[in-house]
């Protein structure tokens, strides 16, 4: 059976299978990198490695059907939600199999099958504009709800603060899903924040708030679908703070000389992917040879991804003309 | 047929899409309780309930954001930024994020929200209240733009702006809620979305106006020497290229009528599309009667100065006529 982005989805109820596609997120940020340096791919890229738990965690907590908006640092939350590795990576490169065909790059990643919004490149961009699809979903009185993902920097922006507030008074069924991964940009977020827990800030809208550890996924998803059920029954949004951290720079181009000695190797030994792997196998849920299964299964994944990719068409000068415009 | 101010047109407009489509709403500062500063929304919470009418925080950024996402997943959002100038703090979700979502959905994703703003000078609001800022929005493919110039056509446009499935913004003249004015409510009364309105027929000139310039452009005809064709454009994005080039491929004299800053105005694009389609037919240089490239002053007589006025088309059109040279605008001959 070809797989297809829902079906990817649904298969996140297992639990090896979140394994598998966190080592896909992280391997296919590898990928991506190597992509850029060979000169295959222009332009810049945001990798989620670190984040793995937090993404694939959400994925694996929420239904298809609820609307999700996130950042430009979006492809572990595309992978997470299903979307194949060849569409993203064929957006990434720019070439006619990606998601929107090659005209949006890295940053602009979209997949309504599993309710992926157009990711957006402007921080904070997404946060109300998830208040907005659970606005949807109040007036029309389905039970979906939303997410917006974004980081810990978009904390300061207008938009996280106007939202929160509108989704409060309003008691839209929207997730405030922060991933505090210590890093806005190039700066440590304790140097353009007082507070220590962002997740204190839901307490100026009356909002109920939540801290989860996000290097652990049997973690994120107890506590995101038990939080997903409760904005789902009517009690109104919540803003969950992940503790995470982002492996890489803010950008291909930031080697992140500005971290403290030790701290990336401190956050290296909770790794999400290893500690996952060790309990997997400490309940006997999966043995050695199984884990360097999930991990060539992936590779071989990967590969076929890339081949794939490399063999899609550039997107021809038609294309910029198309979707400019909504019925024309 | 039945008169109506402006904004009694646009009530009835907004009422008549959220009876006609469930998926209508409305909100923005004070529109629900208050029924809209400019009384815009007069009713609309009694008839249609707190679900689909709604009052917000003053979070421009905000609810312009809820809009888009609202209009992304099934909603026809109505969102009212009281003066165009607060938009300057949302602009992002118009220009960036709601133009956009269609291309960057590989078309799946339709985001059929209207954005109404009220515009322009003339009621001593003073400069942070008194611009109209279309240069803000005309410059991004995927947002349409259109103003309305009277009741028929506040009525009309809105309509069509809500059913087209593209973000559109409305610049509403304030200076016109109040003027009262014939209009067809109904479907006869709907306005097409770029097609501009024949406001009077002439020979002379063509006159292309856009909003609040419409009324005064119609008031200086009765004394003027010359007879024109006022090409109320209605919609700035995309304006209607056949209709103007046609009627100055016939008067052979384009004079654009703005509310805008010398320095970048719509009308530039105007007068730069119909000189290169129409150079060699034109018998005078195409101009445009803009306001001088200044903050809105507060003093009323320096405000009324500011603005296009009947006095001052009636000059430039003459001259340009009389002389097919580009006339001086007012502040040009300024002695002082």
């Amino acid at each position: 059976m070809t797989a297809t982005s829902l079906s990817r989805r649904n298969a996140l109820s297992d639990r090896i299978e979140r394994l598998d596609r966190m080592v896909e997120v992280r391997e296919f940020e590898d990928r991506t990198k190597q992509l850029f340096a060979d000169g295959v791919v222009h332009g810049t890229t945001h990798t989620a490695q670190g984040q793995e738990a937090v993404e694939v965690g959400l994925a694996a907590s929420i239904r298809p059907t609820d609307i999700v908006t996130c950042t430009y640092r979006g492809h572990g939350v595309a992978l997470g939600l299903g979307m194949l590795p060849e569409v993203v990576l064929g957006e990434i490169v720019g070439r006619t199999i990606g998601s929107i065909g090659g005209v949006g790059g890295s940053m602009h990643l979209c997949d309504m099958d599993v309710g992926l919004l157009p990711t957006f490149a402007i921080v904070g961009a997404g946060i109300p504009v998830a208040a907005g699809a659970a606005f949807t979903a109040q007036v029309q009185g389905t039970d979906s709800i939303a997410v917006a993902v974004f980081g810990d920097g978009a904390t300061n922006i207008g938009a996280f603060h106007e939202a929160l507030n509108l989704a409060s008074i309003w008691d839209l069924p929207v997730m405030f899903l922060c991933e505090n991964n210590v890093y806005g940009e190039y700066s440590r977020y304790n140097l353009t924040t007082r507070v220590e827990d962002l997740a204190t800030r839901a307490s100026s809208y009356g909002m109920r708030s939540r801290i989860v550890d996000g290097q652990d996924i049997d973690v994120t998803v107890e506590a995101f679908t038990e939080e997903a059920e409760r904005v789902r029954s009517g009690e109104g949004p919540v803003l969950i703070e992940a503790k995470t951290y982002r492996y890489a720079g803010h950008s291909r181009a930031d080697t992140a000389p500005y971290r403290p000695e030790g701290e990336f190797e401190s956050w290296l030994e909770r790794d999400p992917i290893d500690t996952f792997a060790a309990r997997l196998i400490a309940e006997g849920t999966l043995d050695e040879p199984g884990l360097a299964q999930v991990r060539e299964r992936v590779a071989a994944r990967l590969d076929q991804a890339i081949e794939t990719v490399l063999a899609s068409p550039e997107p021809d000068e038609a294309s910029m003309f198309r979707n400019v415009w909504a019925n024309h | 047929m039945p008169k109506a101010r402006m904004r009694q047109a646009i009530v009835a407009a907004l009422a008549d899409e959220m009876r006609a489509d469930p998926t209508v709403v409305v909100f923005g500062e004070d529109v629900a309780v208050a029924e809209g500063p400019f009384k815009t929304s007069e009713g609309l919470l009694e008839e249609f309930g707190p679900l689909r009418v709604r009052d917000t925080s003053i979070s421009e950024m905000g609810f312009m954001g809820i809009a888009v996402g609202a209009a992304a997943t099934g909603l026809r959002p109505v969102a009212e930024i009281m003066f165009i100038e607060f938009l300057g703090v949302a602009l992002d979700q118009l220009t960036t994020e709601a133009a956009y979502f269609h291309y960057l959905s590989g078309g799946k994703v339709r985001v059929p929200l209207t954005m109404r703003a009220s515009v322009g000078a003339g009621l001593g609001f003073g400069l942070q209240h008194s611009r109209t800022l279309e240069h803000w929005l005309t410059g991004t493919s995927g947002l349409k733009v259109v103003s309305p110039s009277d009741p028929q056509t506040a009525y009309g446009l809105l309509r069509s702006a809500i059913r087209d499935d593209n973000p559109v913004a409305v610049l509403e003249p304030r200076a016109l809620y109040g003027e009262r004015g014939e209009f067809v409510p109904g479907d006869e009364g709907i306005v097409p979305l770029g097609v501009a309105r024949v406001a009077a027929e002439g020979d002379d000139v063509t006159i292309v106006t856009l909003g609040q310039t419409t009324s005064i452009v119609l008031g200086a005809l009765g004394s003027a020497s010359w007879t024109a064709d006022v090409i109320d454009l209605c919609t700035l994005v995309p304006w209607d290229r056949v209709g103007v080039l046609e009627s100055v491929s016939r008067t052979r004299r384009l004079v654009v009528v703005e509310q805008s800053p010398w320095s970048g105005g719509w009308g530039t694009d105007i007068v730069a599309a119909v000189t290169a389609e129409l150079f060699g037919e034109l018998v005078a240089p195409p101009i445009r009667i803009t306001c001088p490239d200044v903050p809105v002053p507060f003093n009323p007589v320096l405000e009324a100065r500011f603005l296009p006025n009947a006095e001052e088309i009636i000059r430039q059109v003459d001259e340009l006529i009389g002389t097919g040279k580009r006339p001086k605008p007012w502040w040009e001959r300024r002695t002082s």
